[in-house]
């Protein structure tokens, strides 16, 4: 059988980087063919020139036998390649019919292309109102849409970049029916991803990147996700362990905590009551949007609570601000590492400065010690291998892991008594993620209690004792993560939000 | 007072005349924030548009042409903006007020030698035998070209924006120049045509001010026109029938205003002529209380980064 898709000797550099170097790989009808690789393999310069918005520096394209040299998206559309975007590439102030005709050649007009998308919908099982505001949508539908889009047009091949990153995991079994029909009628799918079980449950062969090179390929079904991890990494992983430790006094009560959300596009959090106590890891699950950014601001302080909603060691603490409630030992490290956990432009010393000055007496007076905060950003490089030049560089200058790293690191090295991390991991190499989770989890043996806020469920699975899961701002009852399946973290993140099996 | 010197026929007919030149503009920098892009320079593409039309009218003796080339003019100053927000990616603050600065004195260097002239008057346009009708006749149908052209423009872009695809792209292109970057769409190109767009309209914008309204050249004669146009799309949610609403209720109470000091209201002449500003504002703020959101990307540097 001809290859659908055949990537030769693809190459493409960047200033100062590979991203790709002599890519090769073919892809049949119908198959499912897995991307693997750590952020920054080049899994998405790959697929960028197969969808035309990037062009290889050497190396040739071929589809059907066919050279394939997309100059853009249009082409590339044409040729019959959909994709299903990371980050969606949608307009949240146009209607679902809108969004899609835009990814559409020759949209048929309004009225008529909502017919197809009902039709669509149906078939595949996704449901969707073509009439509705983007903006208004959960992500769950917002992937639909871009789904449907590329379906609409009758994909050839269809690539998806981390597709399951904003779905519950019941969800994500919809979503690979859905694959599943596309692939048996012929449809080849380059599926994205580095969550290697999944991989395992769909794909019929993966290709793995390191570097921006071929390092290895493999029949996925009959791979260990750890084999595949590792051929990811080119190296053995440790799996962070820690003694068992008996747990000690409460730490920190929320009682009722209802807050309504500061942005407008936000999640109120609604009546959270859980307790946390000395030495313990509790992991919190959800779809991105569930109230997590909230949570978080409401333990840090940024987000101030009445009366008897928030104790720390028993002190009600609701109204005390970030500054108070480090010196109190809460301490906190938001998701979003440029803006919000780091200043961009403000050098590692000042960035160290910023949280660090009041636990680390690095400040007197309202005068600035300079040269402690230096000390204080070198041990934290130093520490958590964060790789720079030195301190004295723009958080900017960082690549997003590092950042991660000295961020996570900040605040573990000012011995907090509660630590509350929201997404630690994120976009953090396999090694590195593996040292941040090792050093929570010291962080829990030497006493304190952390809260990890994560939609990487392997990952809460690996280092939480107990399990909550926030829906809707909603938290469930946190239960031991001893025995706890897949299928019930699910349906704790709120099941399959109205989801259905395509039935084709 | 004698309230009866004002007649409304001639109040209703001159109140669309002086609502033209901010009607012009306005729907241009509605086409261009619709796109994403803040120009703050229509003050100056319309005083530079108000130039060249004079110019070239007193020149050719065509006022048709004038307007031509006040189009042309701001087309040609906005090209500036475009090269330099687009192409160089320079805050558009920034380089919208430098706009300004430089249309103004630019313009005022143009203008030199045409202080104290008549441009040749521009005829109105013949409906025949509709012109005579009692009161419709003389509030619709005796006005010049430019503003049935000004109507028209409103409702042509309108329609585009909401029923042709060109118009979604363009939509798409302010709401999220990322995505729409990721579809294929060509943004940079997209909005430099829009910003084009843009300069041309406050052109002809200006050019109705020394051709028609006014008819002379003075230094700064737009007077701050182009900033009420600006206010106008912000307070109109970017809807072009709004702009048109919020134009005609600022040209009318100018209008009604000047007619209150001519029959010798006893109001101080300095709160009759703020009231069109003021009552323009709160009836458009007033408007806007539904929530219609600016365009996503509006006034953010689009870089098409890896």
């Amino acid at each position: 059988m001809t290859a659908l898709l055949a990537l030769d000797g693809l190459t493409k550099a960047y200033p100062g980087v590979v991203a790709n170097d002599t890519v090769s790989l073919s892809i049949a009808p119908g198959e499912v063919h897995a991307l693997l690789g750590e952020n920054g393999a080049g899994k998405s310069t790959l697929v960028k020139m197969i969808y035309g918005l990037v062009k290889p520096d050497q190396g040739t394209m071929q589809m059907h036998g066919a050279p394939y040299a997309p100059l853009e998206p249009r082409a590339a559309r044409a040729a019959g390649v959909g994709m299903v975007f990371q980050h969606f590439s949608l307009f949240d102030a146009l209607s679902v019919a809108e969004n899609i005709a835009l990814g559409m050649e020759n949209a048929p007009k309004l009225r008529a292309l909502s017919e197809q998308i009902r039709k669509v919908s149906d078939t595949y099982g996704l449901p969707l109102a073509p009439d509705r505001i983007v903006g208004d949508l959960s992500a769950g539908e917002r992937q639909r849409v871009e789904i449907i889009r590329c379906l609409l047009q009758d994909p050839k091949l269809l690539i998806m970049d981390e597709p399951t990153s904003v779905l519950t995991p019941q969800e994500v079994e919809i979503l690979f029916e859905t694959l599943r029909k596309l692939s048996a009628e012929g449809t080849a799918i380059l599926y994205i991803s580095h969550k290697l079980e999944e991989i395992r449950a769909l794909c019929d062969a993966a290709t793995i990147l390191r570097l921006g090179k071929v390092v290895g390929e493999c029949i996925p079904r009959d791979t260990t996700a750890r084999e595949m991890a590792e051929m990811m990494v080119g190296k053995v992983l440790s799996t962070p362990s820690r003694p068992s430790v008996t747990l000690g006094d409460t730490l920190l009560e929320l009682r009722g905590l209802s807050r309504p959300s500061p942005s407008a596009f936000g999640m109120p959090l609604r009546d959270i009551s859980v307790s946390l106590r000395k030495g313990e890891v509790l992991g919190i699950g959800g779809v991105a949007g569930n109230g997590q950014d909230e949570l978080l601001a409401a333990l840090s302080g940024e987000m101030r609570a009445p009366e008897g909603m928030v104790h720390l060691k028993g002190v009600d603490i609701g109204a005390l601000g970030p500054n108070a409630r480090r010196i109190a030992g809460l301490l906190a490290a938001p998701e979003e590492r440029l803006g919000h956990a780091a200043a961009p432009d403000m050098s590692l010393t000042e960035n160290a400065m910023l949280t660090g000055a009041a636990r680390e007496q690095l400040e007197k007076k309202g005068f600035l010690n300079w040269p402690a905060a230096r000390g204080f950003a070198e041990r934290i490089i130093e520490t958590f291998d964060v790789r720079t030049p030195g301190a004295g560089n723009a958080a900017r200058s960082l690549s997003g892991g590092n950042l991660q790293k000295f961020v996570i690191g900040r605040e573990v090295l000012q011995r907090p008594e509660v630590l509350v991390v929201n997404q630690p991991t994120w976009g953090v190499d396999a090694s590195a993620a593996a040292a941040i989770r090792q050093a929570l989890l010291d962080l829990a043996t030497d006493g304190a209690a952390v809260i990890v806020i994560s939609q990487d469920l392997d990952e809460l699975m690996e280092i939480s004792d107990r399990f909550a899961a926030l829906n809707e701002g909603r938290l469930s009852e946190p239960r031991s993560t001893d025995g706890l399946t897949v299928e019930e973290i699910g349906l704790l993140m709120g099941g399959a939000h109205g989801m259905e099996v395509a039935h084709v | 007072m004698d309230l009866s010197v004002i007649n409304p026929i001639l109040l209703i007919a001159a109140l669309m005349s002086a609502a033209t030149p901010i009607l012009l503009a306005a729907t241009g920098e509605l086409v261009v924030e619709r796109a994403g892009v803040l120009n703050l320079g229509v003050e100056g593409m319309m005083i530079l548009g108000a130039i060249c039309g004079f110019a070239i009218a007193v020149e050719t003796g065509s006022p048709l042409t004038g307007f031509i080339a006040a189009a042309l003019g701001g087309a040609v100053l906005s090209l500036l903006f475009a090269f330099l927000t687009q192409i160089t990616l320079a805050n558009q603050v920034a380089s919208g007020l430098a706009l300004t600065l430089f249309g103004l004195g630019l313009s005022a260097l143009l203008g030199q030698g045409y202080v104290g002239i008549k441009p040749p008057r521009m005829a109105d346009f013949n409906f025949g035998p509709l012109a005579d009708i009692p009161v419709i006749g003389p509030i619709l149908f005796s006005h010049d070209p430019i503003l049935y052209f000004g109507l028209l423009l409103v409702a042509m872009v309108w329609a585009v924006l909401k029923f042709t695809r060109a118009g979604l792209v363009l939509r798409a292109v302010g709401e999220n120049h990322d995505a729409a970057h990721a579809l294929g769409y060509k943004v940079v190109r997209i909005r430099t045509l829009a910003i084009m767009f843009g300069g041309a309209c406050a052109g002809m914008g200006g050019a109705y001010i020394s051709l028609i309204r006014v008819p002379q050249w003075t230094e700064g004669m737009t007077a701050g026109v182009g900033w009420i146009a600006l206010a106008l799309v912000v307070f109109a949610s970017w809807k072009p029938w709004r702009v048109l609403l919020g134009a005609y209720l600022f040209g009318g109470i100018t209008q009604l205003q000047l007619n209150l000091q001519g029959a010798g209201v006893a109001i101080p002449v300095e709160y009759l002529a703020m009231s069109p500003y003021v009552i323009t504002i709160i009836v458009l703020v007033v408007l806007s209380a539904d929530k219609s959101a600016a365009p996503g990307s509006l006034g953010r540097t689009f870089h098409a980064s890896h």
